[in-house]
């Protein structure tokens, strides 16, 4: 792997950029692997550089049914926080947190990360007594947050309509400082870069239709559109696919696959230096470094495999974006998209192992798969590794359900398409 | 956007309707005594099809009633309706 430094762009400037070599080998399937990981995705690929890196395990295949990063991970809108009330969530996404703050370090690759706030709007009392609660709950565990009252919120976000007549009037907010944003796609492609220079095989275009087992049940390997590939173990990194993934294994899971849209508009000046959501408006809003505004919010509601969405809910964003920001109501949209999401029943993840012998689940994601792809990564890894859950994501098992011990976020029950 | 045939009003918009899970016939609701892992299962374990789909929709903008939608989950196309058994015409 050629490291990336000040040097070598200034080298290749003079060489007219035509040395640059590949970034990662497009390999061809082997007859079989110590670990397969299925699932070319952020997690997938942040899975595979971890089992490799931490754990010094490089016998591995990523297999992707279709090119690299081109599912949840290339449509998200690119949001990285640790603003959770739970102690159980806060303590992993600010793992998570703090592995991004040195990922571009980590990876020899700029994921762009851009600790630029994410502020949530409060518009009644009630709300900013619940932000006081989330705010305090992160800093008894070291996660930094901010309550600010209308005049700090105008601050922030100075295009906001903080004005009594708004139609959403705002009393306040919480501000998480070190959140913010990362470059989606260099996060695919730095991590499959950084895996494929420690020997992990990413093999794209490789759909799997079966998984095998042994009389005693454990996992042989896969059937793929490529061929059979052995594997000691599985691991499950496909978001949305989960449920079709472990049917193949007769498990049934506590998911349910919805869509979430999100879009941009066209290009403008920077006019946005934070990220701004509203839970009441169902509206999240932030600027690329293109120029572009993102949008997005809540699902469409009910299941869908279709990775694309409906007219109301593009309308219904739109008509928030624009009560909250008045002066983006002359922008016109220049794209929306839509990922497949795997809703588990309380809104918080699955990150174990099964009761197949062999084969491991990462899944449930729910709307924050992006932010917890390097936290995910690595604890799927030590999972996958030891045999027994990662400390930080032993409260994900997967019996949780079972016993009670849900992880209930906001509190909404098993109604996936509320969380 | 899709149309839901509701089986009391006609074709309505999307936008009238509230999804409310799998239809019960195939997501039986378990007896009151029955053990807790069935309870669980009920609960919390969905099939998620990738296809065809048996739902149950709630008309909220129009008649209220609920009832079940067939329904495909890739393409969005509804093929039938019909209501819940037992459900006289709310008319």
């Amino acid at each position: 792997m050629t490291r990336y430094s000040a040097l070598s762009l200034i080298r290749q400037g003079f060489a007219g950029h035509n040395g640059w070599p590949r970034v990662w080998r497009d390999a061809t399937p082997r007859s079989g692997y110590d670990i397969v990981i299925i699932g070319g995705g952020g997690h997938g690929l942040a899975t595979a550089y971890y089992l490799a890196r931490n754990h010094g395990l490089t016998n591995i295949a990523v297999l992707e049914k279709g090119g690299l990063g081109g599912g949840n991970v290339g449509r998200n809108t690119t949001i990285v926080r640790s603003n959770y009330l739970l102690d159980e969530n806060a303590a992993f996404y600010e793992h998570g947190m703090k592995l991004w703050t040195r990922l571009s370090r980590d990876l020899n690759f700029n994921v762009m990360l851009s600790q630029r706030g994410v502020l949530n709007l409060a518009h009644t009392d009630a709300q900013m007594e619940a932000f006081a609660r989330r705010g305090n709950a992160m800093r008894l565990n070291g996660i930094d947050a901010e309550l600010l009252d209308v005049a700090a919120v105008q601050q922030a976000a100075p295009l906001l309509d903080t004005s009594p007549d708004a139609r959403f009037p705002i009393v306040g907010g919480l501000i998480q400082p070190r959140a913010g944003t990362a470059r989606h796609d260099a996060v695919a492609w730095g991590y499959a870069r950084a895996a494929d220079a420690l020997g992990v095989d990413i093999i794209q275009n490789c759909e799997v239709t079966a998984i095998r087992r042994d009389r005693s049940g454990a996992v042989l390997g896969v059937e793929t559109t490529r061929g059979l590939i052995g594997a000691e173990k599985i691991g499950l990194c496909v978001a949305g696919h989960t449920s079709q993934l472990a049917a193949m294994v007769d498990l049934p899971l506590p998911l349910e696959s919805h869509l979430l849209q999100a879009m941009v508009t066209e290009p403008v000046k920077p006019c946005l230096d934070t990220v701004v959501t509203s839970g009441a408006a169902h509206c999240y809003i932030s600027q690329t470094d293109k120029g572009e505004l993102v949008f997005g919010g809540d699902l469409d509601g009910y299941p869908s495999f279709a990775q694309r969405g409906e007219t109301p809910r593009i309308e219904h964003i739109c008509a928030s974006a624009v009560a909250l920001f008045p002066a983006f109501s002359r922008l016109r949209l220049m794209r929306t998209w839509g990922g497949v999401v795997d809703m588990s029943m309380d809104g918080s993840p699955i990150i174990d192992r099964t009761p197949v012998p062999g084969l491991y689940l990462n899944g449930g994601w729910n709307y924050g798969g992006f932010k917890a792809t390097p936290a995910a990564g690595w604890c799927f890894a030590h999972t996958i590794a030891h045999d027994a859950p990662h400390p930080l994501v032993r409260p994900f098992a997967l019996d949780r359900f079972a016993r009670g011990a849900t992880l209930d976020e906001k509190g909404a029950g098993p109604t996936p398409a509320l969380h | 956007m899709m149309l839901i045939p509701c089986p009391w009003c006609g074709p309505r918009p999307r936008v009238e309707f509230t999804y409310g899970g799998p239809d019960p016939s195939t997501h039986p609701r378990p007896a009151d005594t029955a053990p807790l892992d069935v309870w669980t299962r009920y609960v919390y374990e969905r099939d998620n099809p990738k296809g065809e789909a048996r739902e149950l929709w709630r008309h909220g903008a129009g008649c209220r009633q609920w009832f079940v939608v067939e329904r495909d989950t890739v393409t969005h196309a509804v093929a039938a309706s019909e209501p819940l058994p037992g459900v006289e015409d709310p008319r």
